[in-house]
């Protein structure tokens, strides 16, 4: 696991570095249909619909990192899967540089939290997989070459040939950056790529998505709990009210300078002040879920 | 090992004591030591049948069989390689016939859950039914002995495979499919590299369970089919009153069938990639 690797002059050659992509979430809602047939009925078991996202309206410009906060059971992952065309919005659309996102597609990466790697195939198979799917027509020579570039880009050289049950959940998260960057998208989703490492990991990886992002700039959109996660990486914050019918509360813009350190992140003047806001909004809005939760079972 | 205070008592404690494994082995011969002492002393004092051969009969005959295992004197007179190989031909057929119907099928019904719900009070009767139900439906539709066992194997070779296949394509991880998804891949490109290795585990596990109970039955077969083989053997073997044989005969059917069970445990672990069963 080396950290630092040579890599600017291999990736640049991967075409179209610098992506020029403009996503914009069209007054998005998401409704999840209850159950009235009369099948429910008749158990006594019908249920109302269940409003997960209304009118969410975000304008995201290219090369920028931008992080989404929010109390659990949001909606975060209803909206992240609505960008990746995994699932549909209700009513409002996605577009990306104006055409409208109707299913998945290789312009966008995501990466899963729970990694989401096929045990069957190594770490060389796995991100191969990928950049064969997407475009079979790349000769074997030039997809291998391509699958090295990334495996040295997340620092896992050596680990090709292995399989994921012998990664420890870091390494296993690396494959699954190399896997969505390898097919060079225009937009990275990440669903809370870190959420099931230990701390110490999810540091290390994190300094890692710094490192990666300085080369690529690609459009990021990173679902997260962290607040020091957010404010790491992140241009711009967005900050996600409670559900149901979860909204934008504020879009919170981070300037501090690039390259970035978590050292010494935390010297520069706004942190604070950003960093007390958002602890104050999510300690808000999960407040306000569990009092609706005790409510609700009284 | 860095520890020098702990170093030299365990290696005193290790000359003391047995590992658990060296313990098996000698309770394990304990054991057999008693019953082989057990059945020859009841055998010498006519404790008995009087048709119960000794144990230390038993054992040189079957030293003989297995000493020299690929003798032919003859239609009824043949070395237990080649009663063996007969009937491992048999099964191995059967369930390559029951396999190649019930794991495409079992996948056909996995993909569909329409289908699957449709073809299941099929399966829920049909499953319980002892094998050996079969035979003379068999013997009615092929008219043909040999045929009738193949039929009667491979009958029972897709139940298990088709339920565990059935259920492997079924509980694919969805983030697998999310993955091919978000890629773009076609249904077949999903089907072939990601489903199917996904299942791979359970259809082996299947498999597993199948050829386990097709050696079962295929004795049972060919004591009511006749002819040849191993099952063939034993009733061959009792109408005769050599009880030596047909000891020899169970123990080296259970040995086959071990050997049989070992080597899809070895398939199983090579699709399995860290995943349990």
């Amino acid at each position: 696991m080396t950290k630092s690797v040579p890599i600017s002059a291999s990736v640049s050659d991967t075409a179209t570095m610098t992506s020029s992509v403009h996503l914009s979430i069209h007054n998005v809602s998401k409704v999840f249909p209850g159950q009235r047939d009369w099948m429910s009925k008749l158990q006594r078991r019908t249920s109302g619909d269940y409003v997960a996202l209304k009118d969410i309206h975000l304008e995201v410009e290219p090369n920028t990192f931008v992080s989404i906060i929010g109390p659990s059971g949001c909606g975060k992952s209803t909206l992240l899967n609505i960008i990746a065309g995994l699932s549909k919005p209700t009513s409002g659309a996605v577009l990306l540089n104006g055409m409208p996102v109707a299913k998945p597609g290789a312009d966008r990466g995501v990466v899963f939290q729970n990694y989401a790697l096929m045990p069957w195939m190594s770490v060389l198979e796995n991100i191969r997989f990928a950049i064969e799917t997407v475009n079979p027509k790349i000769p074997v020579a030039r997809q291998r070459s391509i699958v090295q570039e990334y495996i040295d880009l997340v620092g896992l050289r050596g680990a090709e040939n292995k399989h994921p049950h012998e990664l420890s959940g870091g390494m296993k998260q690396r494959v699954g950056i190399a896997r969505a960057l390898a097919i060079n998208p225009q937009i990275l989703l990440m669903d809370e790529p870190f959420g099931a490492l230990d701390a110490l990991t999810r540091g290390f990886l994190q300094d890692e998505v710094e490192r990666i992002w300085e080369q690529q700039r690609k459009t990021v959109i990173l679902i997260t709990h962290s607040i020091e996660e957010a404010l790491l990486l992140s241009d711009k914050i967005v900050m996600m009210t409670r559900g149901p019918a979860a909204q934008i509360a504020q879009i919170l813009d981070v300037p501090f300078p690039r390259p970035r350190h978590r050292e010494t992140l935390d010297q520069h003047p706004a942190y604070h002040e950003l960093k007390a806001a958002m602890e104050l909004h999510l300690s808000r809005e999960t407040r306000a879920v569990e009092a609706s939760r005790i409510h609700a079972e009284s | 090992m860095a520890n020098p205070a702990l170093s030299p008592a365990l290696s005193r404690s290790k000359s003391i004591t047995l590992t658990t494994n060296q313990k098996a082995a000698l309770l394990f011969l304990a054991i057999l030591a008693t019953l082989l002492l057990v059945w020859e002393l009841g055998a010498r004092l006519q404790w008995f049948s009087p048709l119960m051969p000794s144990a230390s009969q038993t054992l040189i005959d079957l030293w003989g069989w297995i000493s020299d295992p690929f003798f032919d004197y003859g239609p009824n007179d043949k070395g237990i390689g080649w009663l063996l190989l007969t009937s491992l031909r048999r099964v191995l057929t059967g369930f390559a016939i029951g396999s190649a119907i019930a794991i495409p099928l079992g996948i056909l019904i996995g993909l569909s859950e329409v289908v699957s719900r449709a073809v299941d009070p099929f399966i829920q009767i049909l499953r319980p039914v002892s094998p050996l139900a079969w035979l003379p439906l068999g013997l009615a539709l092929l008219k043909n002995s040999e045929n009738t066992a193949l039929f009667v194997i491979a009958i029972t070779s897709i139940w298990p495979t088709l339920i565990n296949t059935r259920f492997g394509v079924q509980h694919v991880d969805p983030s697998y499919l999310d993955v091919a998804r978000t890629l773009g891949a076609s249904r077949w490109r999903t089907l072939t590299k990601v489903i199917l290795p996904a299942a791979a585990p359970y259809i082996v596990s299947g498999l597993r369970i199948s050829i386990g109970i097709a050696w079962l039955v295929i004795v049972a077969a060919e004591i009511l089919v006749g002819g040849s083989g191993i099952g063939y053997f034993v009733w061959n073997e009792w109408n005769n009153l050599k009880i030596t044989s047909i000891i020899t005969a169970i123990i080296v059917i259970g040995i086959v069938g071990l050997i049989l069970d070992r080597l899809f445990a070895i398939l199983q672990n090579w699709v399995a990639f860290g995943r349990k069963v």
